[in-house]
């Protein structure tokens, strides 16, 4: 157990420093939703109408942003080899990773997507609705992401590779979330689409770390 | 259509089949495609689509085969990860940016189709947007492929993958039609809709049936083509040492 | 100067036995063939030229990667458990985090190791890292990170060591005192692999690697 936790501890840490952590993540997210209304025009009626999903899919945005380094700097460094070899079995220890990175640029994104929705004219009562989404939906764009990031380890341009591949992964989380704001926003029941988002975060928490793992091992060997 | 992995996994037996099954699945191809091209060009124009329902013959088979490419790309890169099958590899290696292509002539001729019929190129709609998915995920599949240097490595990466992608596609495709419900209610375009006569049918079938010894003919080829590659490969390497 | 806990590990690897191991990278066979017994108390050096396989051998031998063809005992052990609770692999990339402190990292890393709570404080005392431990890493000279690295080995006791060039960056003074560390592992009961290029400071049977026929 101190094992697992002095993991989590240093991977957080390591998370909060990689590239920069939470605040180039929120000021990327904050720079996006700067530009949306730039490119969209200040209508208020437009913008209000594009609010929620615009704050959405600018959030699974900025969850890749330092996505390619979660395993590669342990991957280049040799500690890999050394969380590999543990009596933690890799597929924990992989999960751990991707809990740290959620923490530490998940959490303060979803802290920051409220406000951003709501400065695009998104109405106040979708605050909640938006950071909850933002949490779990985090969760899952963390576990799918570890996926990508663990598989273009060793590749030439690992970072874009691992937008590619984890993008595709990425439509079910955000069709879900969307989904869910949409009929917030419009009164219809918000709770299935969230109810989706959970079910899809929750497979990804579980199934993602097999696949990290078997790509780390890989990747090693 | 997918052949016995246990005969075929010894390369000599592989190599022995597919040097005359390759060029017979062609034949069947190019008899099956011209019968089938004509049968659908002879057939008397759609009371509601009018000529335009011919881009059927080229388009279903097409997203047909998109998934069952898909399918085979799965199996092999399991039986790959599996057995550390080097042939199995070349399959999935040699189905993808065959599948890609599979999926990408369905996308641009069901744009084609969606042109006259829908008055635009392009429809978000639940079919459409789950085969732009699976076209991505072939994408990233190729780009995964030709970013590792090592091939053994690069072959167990790539397997994964195939295996995430295989997991994760069914749930696009649901999530798909999820979010089309709720965004237009019903869908434009039912493939299922009025049962289809079978003036249509027949050329739909052998058109069918023809893709898939295309794709038969081409996979044997391209594994061929994989396993010589890697057999000259492995000899340069031989004589760079001696 | 040095006392380590001998008997701790009694039970996780008594010996290492390699019976006609091959070995591959990139699809290249390395060598083949190989056997190598170890018993506890015994150091082997791992010679051979550059490409010859050192690094991969031990990677093996850690189940990093598997051999081609070929056994890899642990003295009867189930060689899960052994790899996991029974040796220590250090290699030229030491892991270490440039941003933080050596006191973090050395904390991590024993606490990851499985390491007695006063396991760290021995390794501080052992390799003089007192002064160090509020630097952060990218601050260390590259002999200095190395003995930062090698705590490791002594801050979480393990039977069998696995090192790869592990005297490079020291000077000769140091090298002389890890001669003696290493020793103090050796009489109690532990067990030494180094790849190395330069012969290592105790007296140690060697091992050449060739590339395959």
């Amino acid at each position: 157990m101190s094992r697992i936790s002095a993991l989590l501890a240093r991977e957080t840490a390591l998370a909060w420093g990689r590239g920069g952590g939470p605040l180039v993540s929120v000021g990327f997210y904050a720079g996006v939703a700067t530009l949306l209304p730039l490119a969209i025009g200040p209508e208020a009626q437009r913008l209000a109408a594009i609010a929620p999903g615009a704050a959405w899919v600018a959030l699974a945005l900025a969850s890749l942003l330092s996505l390619d380094r979660l395993f590669e700097r342990d991957f280049e460094d040799g500690a890999l080899d050394l969380l590999t070899l543990s009596s933690t079995p890799l597929e924990l220890t992989c999960a751990i990773k991707c809990l740290s990175q959620w923490l530490a640029t998940g959490a303060p994104l979803a802290l920051a997507a409220p406000i951003a929705a709501i400065g695009l004219g998104a109405p106040p009562a979708l605050a909640p609705l938006i950071f909850a989404c933002a949490l779990v939906g985090g969760l899952a764009f963390a576990f799918t992401g570890g996926i990508g990031a663990a598989l273009s380890l060793g590749a030439r341009r690992g970072g874009l590779l691992t937008a590619v591949i984890v993008l595709p992964l990425f439509v079910p989380p955000v069709i879900f979330g969307g989904g869910a704001l949409d009929a917030f926003a419009s009164g219809l029941g918000w709770t299935a689409g969230f109810a989706l988002l959970c079910a899809y975060a929750a497979a990804a928490v579980a199934l993602g770390p097999l696949a990290m793992a078997a790509a780390c091992r890989n990747a090693l060997a | 259509m997918i052949p016995a992995p246990a005969f075929l996994s010894n390369p000599e037996r592989f190599m022995a089949f597919s040097r005359w099954a390759a060029p017979m699945f062609g034949l069947i191809a190019a008899i099956l495609g011209l019968a089938g091209l004509y049968l659908g060009f002879s057939a008397p124009d759609d009371y509601q689509q009018g000529a335009t329902v011919r881009i059927m013959f080229i388009h279903v088979p097409a997203a047909w085969l998109s998934m069952f490419v898909y399918g085979c790309l799965a199996v092999a890169s399991l039986l790959s990860l599996i057995f550390r099958h080097a042939l199995a590899d070349a399959a999935a290696q040699a189905a993808a940016p065959l599948g890609a292509g599979f999926t990408f002539l369905a996308l641009v001729t069901g744009s084609l189709w969606g042109r006259p019929m829908w008055g635009t190129w392009w429809v978000w709609d639940a079919r459409l947007t789950s085969v732009l998915v699976l076209f991505l995920f072939y994408l990233a599949y190729i780009a995964l492929r030709a970013a590792l240097d090592d091939e053994a490595k690069a072959a167990r990466a790539c397997a994964i993958l195939a295996l995430v992608g295989a997991v994760n596609l069914p749930v696009v495709h649901y999530s798909v039609v999820w979010w089309n419900s709720l965004h237009q209610g019903a869908s434009v375009f039912r493939a299922d809709g009025p049962a289809m006569p079978p003036v249509f049918l027949i050329p739909l079938l052998l058109m069918s049936l023809a893709y898939m010894a295309a794709f038969g003919a081409l996979w044997l080829v391209s594994i061929r083509g994989e396993v010589w590659r890697r057999r000259a490969e492995a000899a340069a390497l031989r004589a760079a040492r001696s | 100067m040095l006392k380590l806990r001998p008997g701790r590990w009694a039970g996780v690897i008594t010996a290492l036995q390699l019976r006609g191991v091959a070995v591959s990278r990139g699809g290249r066979r390395l060598f083949s063939g190989l056997d190598l017994d170890l018993a506890p108390g015994e150091v082997c050096a791992l010679t051979g030229a550059n490409g010859a396989g050192k690094t991969s051998l031990l990677r093996t031998i850690a189940g990093l990667s598997a051999p081609d063809m070929g056994d890899i005992g642990f003295g009867g052990a189930d060689p899960g458990d052994a790899r996991q609770g029974g040796l220590h692999l250090l290699g030229h990339l030491d892991g270490l985090k440039a941003a933080r402190t050596t006191r973090e990292e050395l904390t991590f890393w024993s606490r990851w190791g499985g390491a007695a709570s006063d396991g760290a404080d021995q390794a501080v005392t052992a390799l003089a890292l007192g002064g160090l431990l509020d630097l952060e890493v990218r601050r260390l000279s590259a002999g200095q990170r190395r003995r930062l690295a090698l705590a490791r080995l002594l801050a979480a006791p393990r039977p069998l060591w696995l090192l790869d060039e592990p005297l490079s960056p020291l000077d000769a003074a140091w090298r002389a005192r890890f001669g003696a560390v290493m020793q103090a592992h050796l009489a109690g009961g532990g067990m030494i692999l180094a790849a190395v290029h330069d012969p290592l400071p105790i007296p140690a049977r060697s091992l050449a690697l060739e590339a395959a026929a």
